[in-house]
């Protein structure tokens, strides 16, 4: 068994509509960045995970993003994971 | 004298208000921490409002698992009627006894003023005692109301009649629809975002939500479900 990093990133469905990153894009476009568009909020969850591969690794945290860390109705997510060191 | 159980999480605030109003109906109401298994031979099931483990991860998300949980489903799925008042809709919602989601409001600010709500189907067991078309004044106070579904969820909920209640007058919080309240497919399982509990009584500032509780009992009774009725703006028991 190893320890393995899982970085997850959970975001606000595509077609929904995400009143923080708008408010963000404002603030920014009144900032003087006026170059920013499609501005999205989400969230980002770092968690340590022992699994005998990579492979395992993910497949368990794939489990938790769809029984609690996101919500399939509202949200999407991705994965990412590296040997803990 | 129906048993209602008020279920209690970490971080519920509005279990003391729907308890009363469930006593003030006339209903055996006791509440229920959310470790516990057994409702006790509840007849209906309240999830009252707040901010279940302080709305972490996502508001409902972590409170959907909490042992209680269990005996609800299967309170629902025998048919109980089961309540879930703003944080409740976000936790039956989250558990996937109602159908959609809640987002953060269209406008990102908290809302804790009146709202105005059409009754669109009285084929619930919380409705029963309103007529078709009714507005009703309820207060809101939530943060994450705005009801998402995807589209064939939606147009099923249409179709099927199965949002209970609509916001008239102005949407505060970007729902889909206007949705103020669904129901499942049995119709048992019931969600409202306003919260009726803080409206059934005039001292309160008006009655429009008492009949949700005053459902309860007429429901099962065995006499007609209008057992209460609204004369000028009081609702009475005949």
């Amino acid at each position: 068994m190893s320890d393995y990093r899982v970085q997850v990133r959970v975001m606000p469905r595509a077609a929904l509509l995400d009143p923080q990153g708008q408010a963000v894009e404002h603030a920014l476009h009144a900032l003087g960045f006026g170059d920013v568009a499609q501005v999205r909020v989400g969230k980002h969850l770092v968690l340590e995970v022992k699994a005998a591969s990579r492979e395992e690794a993910l497949a368990r945290a794939r489990a938790m993003c769809d029984r609690l860390l996101a919500n399939p109705v509202t949200e999407d997510y991705d994965l990412g994971v590296e040997a803990a060191g | 004298m129906k048993r209602v159980a008020v279920i209690v999480f970490p971080g519920s605030n509005c279990d003391g208000d729907a308890l009363a109003a469930a006593r003030e109906a006339g209903s055996d109401a006791y509440y229920v921490w959310h470790r516990e298994t057994d409702l006790q031979q509840a007849d209906c099931v309240i999830l009252p409002g707040g901010f279940s483990y302080g709305d972490y991860l996502r508001s409902g998300a972590i409170a959907r698992f909490s042992p209680v949980m269990a005996a609800v489903a299967a309170h629902a799925r025998a048919g109980g009627p089961v309540l879930g008042i703003c944080n409740g809709l976000q936790i039956l919602c989250e558990a996937g006894l109602l159908p959609g989601g809640l987002m953060r409001n269209a406008r990102l600010r908290f809302l804790s003023r009146p709202a105005w709500v059409r009754v669109e189907t009285t084929d619930t067991p919380f409705t029963c005692l309103y007529q078709q078309g009714d507005v009703l004044e309820i207060p809101i106070a939530h943060g994450d109301g705005r009801y998402v579904a995807d589209e064939r969820t939606a147009a099923e909920l249409e179709a099927s009649g199965r949002v209970v209640w609509r916001y008239v007058r102005d949407n505060p919080n970007g729902s889909m629809h206007d949705i103020a309240g669904v129901c499942s497919t049995g119709r048992n399982v019931v969600g409202i975002m306003p919260h009726p509990e803080r409206r059934n009584a005039a001292v309160l500032g008006g009655q429009d939500g008492a009949r949700v509780f005053h459902a309860m009992e007429a429901r099962h009774a065995t006499q007609h479900a209008v057992d209460v009725r609204a004369v000028g703006d009081r609702h009475l028991r005949v």
